[in-house]
């Protein structure tokens, strides 16, 4: 009876996702002939390695920068009373089901030419004349750390608000001040959440798509790029490659994640 | 101390705010009466929905959005209940695979998923057509469905369930009378998490769109390629609207789920 109940989700997803997804991915190795030709051509190509430095570059950047900006939010978050975090953590995940369409677009009309950001730096008198904003790797950068930051907020603040109050109060009541509590209590106790909000970081920007082809510039060609570029071209034993490249890094640093304490935890509550 | 939590709050708003702001702003220019992207708006006025409202073009796109999403949602909705109510009961190693290949969409990146379906999809003839749209977007709606009904599922109280049985109502009435009921909020929520995934969805449309089925993302893709003009932004606002809608009743519906 289980079995039945399951069947019709389990004989649909290996029709429409899985069997799709493995046919594409076997044209990597078996074009014409079976042969492992195809990635030993593009581990050497210039092209490929130039792509893979901006896309590791670019994910590296943003999720620190998540880091950076998302703490902060996760601990006022787990601190706050029940009414003023119901509040924020709207803000954190209105923009989160925001279509990431949306969002890139939001930073097109920001950092255009004659957007937000360079008329309000003329106007204050910083410019002369407005900058280039738009199509550089900041913008990539600023738009998918502001796309991304939930993820990182979400699973910290998700282990904060499982430390204990007792010790925060016991390493005051015994004398040390706000920021020694800080970095010897509660910094380290929400190690396990910055661990899985990097990772998640991490692997969603590698793989990311619609906004670095809406806001970067010529020089910003991530990885998913040159698979739409390629399929574009009818290349599939080329694009097959590098989604087999992408789809086995995304799997390794899951399964790595999956192995540090207290990730999968994190995991399991942040999608609830 | 004093200076360090002005720092600590100062921050963190700071940071709500740049997580808020570019989306009030494509809001607030949607109202402009300008003909093009310019801050400040000169007048407000709504001169943008009426350029939308006048579109056959947009009007299409937004029908087959919604008659899409909302296609999928009862796909998605129908599969993803059945499969979250069976999988509890299966045998470890059968339900660690099934679970793997469910949950799939939510660790495969979009543009392999992307090119995979559409490398498929193309030989059935499928491009195109508003089925493939459904078909391929209840893939990535599924996940959505199963964590939510499954969540509501180990939320239940089991007794309820044989106090049923034992007062001599048939498997088929218990569920009907009893499970249902009780894991309907989460079934709901389900639903509306999957309607949003493939209203909003881009990566496959732009494979599967060809000039026949064109999404409302993907109609909003194809002219930000030319222009950044405020009809877009008179679309994002409805569709930020309409996702807010959405996930106000989701969470109203949670409440209830206690």
């Amino acid at each position: 009876m289980p079995v039945l109940l399951v069947t019709p989700l389990a004989i649909y997803m290996t029709a429409f996702y899985a069997w799709p997804l493995a046919s594409m991915l076997l044209r990597s190795v078996d074009d014409p002939a079976w042969t492992l030709e195809n990635f030993r051509r593009f581990i050497g190509d210039v092209t490929f390695l130039d792509v893979f430095w901006i896309t590791l570059r670019t994910a590296l950047i943003v999720t620190a920068g998540s880091l950076l900006l998302g703490y902060p939010v996760a601990l006022a978050l787990s601190r706050l009373r029940s009414g003023p975090a119901a509040l924020v953590l709207v803000l954190v995940l209105l923009p989160f089901w925001t279509s990431v369409l949306v969002r890139s677009y939001a930073w097109m009309v920001l950092l255009g030419r004659h957007g937000l950001v360079n008329e309000l730096l003329i106007g204050l008198g910083v410019l002369d004349s407005p900058l280039r904003l738009l199509n550089t790797s900041f913008a990539v950068c600023i738009a998918m750390i502001h796309i991304l930051l939930p993820y990182m907020v979400l699973p910290i603040a998700s282990v904060q608000r499982q430390i204990d109050a007792a010790l925060l109060r016991a390493a005051a009541g015994l004398g040390a001040p706000p920021w020694r509590v800080f970095l010897q209590v509660v910094l380290p106790l929400s190690m396990p959440g910055v661990a899985a909000g990097v990772l998640l970081v991490f692997v969603l920007a590698l793989g990311f798509y619609i906004t670095p082809a809406l806001v970067g510039g010529p020089h910003d060609l991530m990885l998913s790029m040159l698979i739409a570029q390629q399929v574009d071209l009818l290349n599939w034993p080329y694009a097959a490659c590098l989604s087999t490249a992408l789809l086995a890094t995304t799997l390794l640093l899951i399964v790595l994640a999956q192995r540090l304490p207290g990730v999968r935890d994190v995991m399991r509550s942040a999608t609830r | 101390m004093n200076l360090g939590r002005a720092v600590f709050n100062a921050s963190w708003v700071l940071v709500l705010v740049f997580l808020g702001l570019p989306i009030l702003i494509v809001v607030a220019l949607s109202f402009s009466s300008a003909s093009y992207l310019t801050f400040p708006p000169p007048a407000f006025g709504v001169r943008w929905y009426r350029a939308y409202l006048g579109s056959s073009d947009w009007l299409d796109s937004t029908w087959l959005s919604i008659a899409v999403a909302a296609s999928v949602a009862v796909l998605a909705t129908v599969l993803g209940t059945l499969a979250a109510l069976g999988l509890p009961r299966l045998p470890p190693a059968l339900r660690m695979a099934v679970g793997a290949l469910v949950l799939s969409p939510l660790i495969v990146p979009g543009i392999v998923a992307a090119i995979g379906i559409y490398y498929v999809f193309a030989r059935y003839r499928l491009v195109g057509t508003p089925l493939g749209l459904v078909l391929a977007h209840t893939c990535l709606a599924v996940p959505f469905v199963v964590t939510s009904v499954s969540a509501s599922l180990a939320g239940l109280d089991r007794r309820l369930e044989r106090a049923a049985l034992s007062l001599g109502a048939t498997p088929w009435g218990t569920f009907y009378q009893v499970t249902l009921p009780l894991i309907r909020p989460g079934i709901l929520v389900g639903a509306l998490f999957a309607f949003i995934t493939s209203f909003d969805e881009l990566i496959v449309a732009l494979f599967l769109s060809g000039s026949g089925a064109v999404t409302l993302p993907r109609r909003m893709w194809d002219d930000l390629r030319f222009a950044i003009d405020p009809t877009i932004a008179a679309v994002s606002s409805l569709t930020i609207a309409l996702t807010a809608v959405l996930l106000l009743g989701a969470h109203l519906l949670r409440g209830r789920r206690a």
